[in-house]
């Protein structure tokens, strides 16, 4: 690679391992506005430490849950508490995938 | 261009209700929405009922497709009849919220243009002078570009407004350095790389989720990497010294003595890097050789006979 392509490459930053986020800062990376992320607060989709709207710390965590709720919201017309509950199950499926993947390699080996 | 049967991709009869319509829509866009479903096509399934159902929802359009006529098959090569349109008053609405630059061709062609234009921009409007909107798009990356970091190029379909003010989209590649120890389902920012801004606004940021390509050996959980490990009865049973791979390279592992199938052996944040690496885990698996020859068949009735075994113990077993 040459020093000029060098210079091009782009540094990022993985949002999730941000221990934590600000209200402000949740919004922006999810392109949101805060009265829709004290509606989905208030439904438990993400749970911020700290009292107060101010002093809330978002986990990286959130964004994913955040996005995907807006999402679902959106195309499925699902209100917060819908879009909370599918997180939720979604999360669940995932988990019991996985494991299935595994106890299924197990089963049939590949050669 | 092809045309597209709108009615067969809804799944519905040519003379359905408007309320059948609407009952098909909802439940194909639950079924293929691509944060719910697996399917691997889910997500041009999702567009493709979108689009059909922005024009069959709409009793103007819907009007103008069907005097195209049954008699077109999908995929069939189409051109649509000169002065189509002509006579039909379309109204702008909205075409559930999508981006121009999802729809087809075909729905370009017949929908996309002068009049209908309007309806068929993003519904959710900034203000004049807001910052672009942020990019989301995925990324693949492989297992390794987590465990060494690696620069890897990533084209992206752009929109962008052109001169006449019509959207157009842009392939843009762009280098972007893979942070080590980044995990499938993350996402990752690039910052004032998505859509500029609208009059002289402050470009947005482009966010990248991270995605695996499927290793054929390792299989990622979270921050835990996990192989499956073939091990021979023998081996199991009395112990040995097996040489396995690993992400970073070979590594001699012991099995202990008495392992039995599914048991994890455990290389302590050989897993995914990072503050808190991830674990790598051994799956044993034992594996029976096969007997060929005459020789290899004395061999296993041999071993039988040295073994008062019943792998079954009595139970369920009628006597």
């Amino acid at each position: 690679m040459t020093s000029e392509n060098r210079n091009n490459v782009l540094q990022c930053e993985i949002i999730e391992t941000r221990s934590e986020l600000s209200l402000s800062d949740l919004c922006e990376v999810c392109t949101v506005t805060s009265e829709r992320v004290v509606q989905l607060v208030d439904e438990g989709l993400v749970e911020p430490e700290g009292r107060e709207p101010a002093e809330w710390r978002f986990s990286g965590r959130s964004v994913r849950r955040v996005v995907v709720a807006e999402r679902l919201s959106r195309d499925l017309r699902l209100n917060a508490a819908g879009a909370a509950l599918v997180l939720d199950l979604l999360d669940e499926v995932k988990q019991l995938r996985q494991r299935l993947m595994r106890l299924e390699e197990i089963d049939s080996p590949s050669r | 261009m092809e045309f597209r049967d709108y009615y067969k991709v809804m799944g519905v009869k040519r003379d359905a209700t408007q309320d059948e319509i609407k009952r098909a829509y909802r439940r194909l866009a639950r079924k293929y929405h691509p944060d719910v479903s697996k399917a691997s096509d889910a997500e041009e399934r999702f567009k493709a009922v979108g689009e059909a159902y922005a024009v069959l929802k709409d009793p103007e359009k819907r009007t103008a497709y069907d005097q195209l006529g049954a008699d077109w098959k999908k995929g069939q090569e189409f051109r649509p009849p000169p002065n189509w349109d002509q006579g039909f008053e379309f109204h702008g609405g909205d075409a559930a919220g999508r981006g121009p630059e999802e729809f087809s061709d075909f729905f370009e062609t017949l929908f996309g243009q002068g009049d209908f234009r309007g309806g068929f921009t993003r519904a959710d409007h900034r203000p004049f002078t807001a910052r672009g909107e942020d990019t989301f798009a995925k990324i693949v990356v492989d297992l390794q570009d987590s465990y060494l970091g690696a620069t890897r190029s990533v084209t992206l379909k752009h929109t962008q407004i052109g001169d006449d003010g019509r959207p157009t989209v842009r392939n843009r590649t762009l280098s972007v350095k893979i942070p080590k120890g980044v995990r499938p389902g993350q996402h990752i920012r690039l910052a004032k790389q998505g859509s500029a801004g609208a009059g002289g606004g402050q470009s947005g940021d482009l966010f990248l989720e991270i995605a695996f390509r499927p290793h054929p050996k390792f299989l990622v959980e979270g921050k835990d990497v996990y192989l499956n490990l073939r091990v021979a009865p023998w081996e199991a049973e009395l112990g040995a010294r097996v040489k396995t791979a690993t992400p970073t390279g070979d590594v001699d592992l012991t099995i202990p003595r008495h392992s039995k199938t599914g048991q994890k052996l455990r290389l302590k944040g050989r897993g995914l890097p990072g503050k808190e690496p991830g674990d790598f885990y051994a799956v044993l698996q034992i594996a029976l050789p096969r007997a060929e020859t005459d020789e290899q068949k004395a061999a296993y009735r041999e071993f039988a006979g040295a073994f008062d075994f019943d792998p079954r113990g009595n139970e369920g077993v009628r006597q």
